[in-house]
Formats: C-alpha cells, structure tokens, sequence
C-alpha cells in the first residue's frame, strides 16, 4: 500500500523534471571526425576530434555567458576483476579480488575547465561526471576468503591502472573553445582500445547548472585480415588450429630445406 | 615497425618479435630443445597475456622441432617405434593439459600456476643438469672416461613388465615408463607453454638409457606432433591462439635455430648441458624472485573472458 507522502514526492519530482526550467533554451550540435575507426595490422593508436556547437533556440537572442563542456566518452562495457596481491608461505598471490560490472573498458572526461570549476560537487556526483564520481558498481569475488580491505582502494587501484594504459583519463583542458559558440574535443584512443561501441556524451553547462546534453556515439573495429583471423579464431576454433599447426609444420620444412647443408 | 596482433590485441615491434624469435631460435638449435621455457616469459614480459603466450608459443615450438626433426631424419636417427609410443602418451597427456589449463583460467589462477610451476620444474631441472654436467666435466679433467650409459646398472624401471625392444635405440625396457613420460612431458608442455626437451631428453637418457645417438631426434618428432595437437587443442576451445604472433615468431625461431645448431657443434656435450642447466636455472630463478620479491603494485587487473 503505497503512503500519501512519497506518492505526493513523486508526483512532485514529475512535475519539475517534467517542466523545462525557462533557462534550457540552448541547443547542442556535435559531429565527430570519423564515427568508425578501423583497426587493422598497422593501428597504432588513433585521435576523433568531437566538433560542437551551441545554439540558442530562437536564433535571434544573443548567446548568453560562458559556456562549460564536458565530454564523457564510454568504452564497450566488461565486467573486470581487480586482484589485491598478498604474502602467503614467502611468496606473493592473488589474495582478495573484487570484480568490477560492467565497468567501461575506456573512459574518458574532457573538459574545457576542471570539473570543479565547472559546477559543485553535489551536481557532479549526481551526474557522474569525472572519474572519481563515475559509478562503478564492485561485487566481492566469492573466492577471496578474508575481506578486511576497504572496497575504495580497489577502485582506486582500477582507474589508476587503467589510467597508466591511457585508458581511462581525465583531461580538464581537452575541450577547446574556438568562438563562444564552437568548441571542440580530441578523443585520445591508445593502441590498445577495445573494439566494440563507445557512448559519447556531450554536457552544456551554465553557471553551473547543466543545460543541454547529446548523446553521439563512435565505434572502433576491426577490419580486413585482422577482422578475418579473430572470427575465424572465435568461430572455427578446430580449423585455426589445424592451419596455424600446418603454417608450423610449413615454415620448419621449408627453413630445413633452405638451410640444407649435406 | 608496428604490427597490431590480432588475438593478442595489442600492438608490437615486428622486428623485435623476430629479433626475439632469432635468440631463442639459436639457442634452442645449439641445445636441441624447442626454447618454449624462454619464449613464454618473454611474451609475457612483453605484454602478451600469459593465456595467449602459451597457446601462441606451441604453434611455434611445432615450427622449430619441424625442422629440426627433418634434419634428424636424414640422418635416420630417429626411433619410430619409440617416438610412436611415447607420442601415445603424449596426445593423452597434452589433452588433460588443456583440460587444466583452461579450468585454471577459469578460476583466475592460471598465472600463479605457470608462475609457480616454472620456478619449479626449472629450478630442480637446471640445478640438477648444471650438477651433473660439472661432475661430467670433473671426470673429464681427471682424465677418467666419460660414462653416460652404464648397461650394467638396472633399476626397477627395467623391472617392470610387458617389455619391448627397441632396435635403433639398442634399449630393451617396458612400455609403461615410455608412455608415462609421454604423458607427463604433453601434459606439462600445454600447461605451461613449453615443449619439453629439456625435461624429456634428460629423461630418456637417465630413466630409459637410451643412447645420445638416437635421443634429439626422437624427443622432436614428440615435441612436433604435441606441439602441433596443443595448437589444434588450445584455439578449439580456449581461442587464444595468435596466428600472426606465431608466424613472425616461427621464422625469427626456424632461422636462429640453423645457427644455433653450427655454433653448438663445436662445443663438448658437457659444457652444453652446463650452459643449458645455467639457463635453465636462471630463468627459474627469475621466476622465483618475481614471486617472491615485493611486486611493485598490489594490483592487477583482468577482465573476465566470457562474461
């Protein structure tokens, strides 16, 4: 039996959510340099500009202010578990873990500005914006017996990790302003990006307050040979074998003939 | 220049692959082992997951003991029937290999197993290998002959029963040790990612006394066909085999192992297996450090395959 108060509460949240405060009257409009970046055997690492622009509804009334943009790219999602090393008998072994779900295999913010600069920590964290306010739900692995070590540490050891690989990052002047009105970003993709879609999502503030948002997204792929051998890999396990085995078998007949001496 | 591998997912210096595939290539070709116990730690030291190493490293020991085994094979110093029998062995042992192997991962602790069984088996190999050869060695100083094959001396080994002879081998022992060293040396060559010469040559000279004439050649043709069955196992079910990272490995392996073989000619057999325990040693014990020495972080990462 649902109580008169919470009843009225949310009836209340509907009507400002469902209200556009006066204020929302800016537009945003992105475009990316490439929307699909192909991996192939020479991929290195890559760069997607983000292009945005603001625009203000009815396009006679003067921009207003200054401007706050923040991007959050998100990578294909994985569960991925932390394992905290302890001394057991003399030597070190994986002791305690803690599986991370869904945790995005690459992450990155960028900004025009710090965060903090952008708006207060109240509205960060509902928005989960920056790395330290991203949601990132952790279970504690059944296996790990003892479990007398805070779940923050893991955490933090899973962003700094990931950050050493330049896959999760924080750039708090990776966003540039080109005129009031255009801004653009550089999305830093390292050799070693997961393939699969990554989420973009574009924020506008205003004196702190979030006022548009658009959602675009990129994919990363592989293409041609290096496309071929991971299917073939995955799904015709049996004849990858046989054929890498015959390429074996191949390369060792034919270095014993070239390098026959009797 | 870059290569992107494409199993692996990570991008590498090709020539340094095949930089890599040359070194241990020539010192697998002077000692007559594939150089699995060398290749697998660097991989992973290079940033290849340990998964993807061993899968990947068998596909190129099959490549090196190839050639290797032809070359042998001209000089007909190859046991058929020996190699037919251990092999029988070895194909049972390579399965249940894989079998382990993928369990391990499963339950996240495949590393510490290689990690451990490494620090292990090339501990107790190298130390007893660099003992034997610097006894060998003192005997030759003091001018008494040196003896690998004491006909005389039996142990229980050659008691057991349903005993077998073999002709180019001169050796008259029973089958059940043959098998079981064929499926030891398969089923630790899948776990760990190396073809197992140097565990096998050892054994076939001390345990079965068969003589150095006939032992390379017949520890290759083994070491080819459960590298080759450990290729076909590891991509059917773990999909973690690396056809690119193979094939720049193989050829940097093939001709490295060419050299290796002519350098290896002009040393006496004890001062090989004295330098071949040295290194063995070495890298067990660089295992064993890793292990025990304080890890420079706590943590590591891992996402979960199939998840």
């Amino acid at each position: 039996m649902l109580r008169p108060v919470p009843v009225l509460l949310l009836a209340a949240t509907a009507w400002i959510t469902g209200a556009a405060p006066p204020a929302a009257a800016e537009r945003l409009v992105t475009s990316l340099s490439e929307h699909r970046v192909m991996v192939t055997s020479s991929f290195n690492g890559s760069e997607v500009v983000l292009f945005g622009g603001i625009e203000r509804d009815t396009g006679v009334l003067p921009l207003r202010g200054n401007y706050d943009v923040a991007v959050t790219v998100i990578g294909p999602r994985q569960d991925i578990v932390t394992f905290r090393k302890e001394r057991m008998l003399g030597i070190w072994v994986n002791y305690e873990s803690r599986v991370f779900e869904n945790a995005p295999s690459y992450l990155a913010v960028l900004t025009n500005r710090p965060l903090e600069a952008i708006t207060n920590a109240e509205t960060l964290r509902r928005l989960q914006l920056g790395l330290d306010d991203f949601a990132l739900p952790q279970r504690v692995d059944s296996a790990s017996a003892a479990d007398d070590v805070p779940s923050e540490t893991f955490r933090n050891a899973l962003v700094q990790l990931k950050d050493e690989h330049g896959l999760y990052r924080q750039e708090p002047n990776g966003v540039t302003f080109l005129t009031p009105a255009l801004f653009r970003a550089s999305i830093a993709l390292p050799a070693e990006v997961p393939t699969g879609t990554y989420e973009i999502d574009v924020k506008l503030f205003l004196d702190g307050m979030m006022i548009a948002r658009t959602p675009s997204a990129l994919e990363i792929y592989k293409a041609g040979f290096e496309q071929f051998v991971t299917s073939s890999a995955q799904f015709h396990g049996v004849l990858y074998g046989l054929a890498t085995s015959m390429m074996a078998i191949l390369t060792g007949w034919f270095a014993s003939v070239v390098f026959r001496r009797d | 220049m870059q290569i992107y591998l494409p199993i692996a997912d990570l991008p590498v210096n090709i020539f340094l692959i095949l930089g890599m595939g040359l070194a241990v290539g020539f010192i697998s070709g002077m000692f007559g082992i594939g150089g699995g116990f060398l290749m697998t730690p660097l991989l992973i030291f290079l940033g290849v997951s340990p998964a993807v190493a061993v899968a990947t490293v068998s596909s190129h020991i099959a490549a090196s003991s190839c050639s290797g085994a032809i070359s042998y094979w001209r000089r007909r110093t190859i046991d058929v029937p020996l190699a037919s029998l251990l092999l029988a062995g070895g194909i049972v042992g390579t399965a249940s290999g894989v079998w382990l192997f993928t369990m391990l991962r499963s339950i996240g602790q495949l590393d510490i197993t290689i990690g451990l069984s490494y620090v292990l088996l090339l501990g107790v190999v190298g130390g007893l290998m660099v003992i034997e050869s610097v006894r060998a060695i003192m005997r030759a100083r003091q001018g008494k002959p040196v003896e690998l094959r004491r006909p005389g001396s039996h142990t229980w080994i050659h008691g057991l029963p349903l005993k077998l002879r073999f002709k180019r081998s001169r050796i008259y022992v029973s089958v059940i040790p043959v098998v079981a060293i064929g499926y030891i040396i398969g089923f630790v060559g899948a776990v760990m990612g190396i073809g197992g010469g140097f565990l096998l040559v050892p054994m076939l000279i001390y345990i079965l006394r068969v003589p150095t004439v006939t032992v390379i050649g017949t520890s290759m043709v083994l070491t080819l066909v459960t590298m080759a069955s450990a290729t076909v196992m590891h991509a059917a079910t773990n999909h973690l085999v690396d056809a690119v990272l193979a094939l720049v490995l193989m050829v940097g392996g093939v001709t490295g192992a060419q050299f290796g073989a002519r350098a290896g000619h002009r040393i006496s057999g004890e001062r090989l297996r004295l330098l071949l325990g040295l290194l063995v040693l070495a890298v067990g014990i660089r295992f064993g450090l890793d292990l025990t020495l304080p890890p420079e972080t706590l943590f590591s990462l891992r996402p979960v395959e199939g998840g």
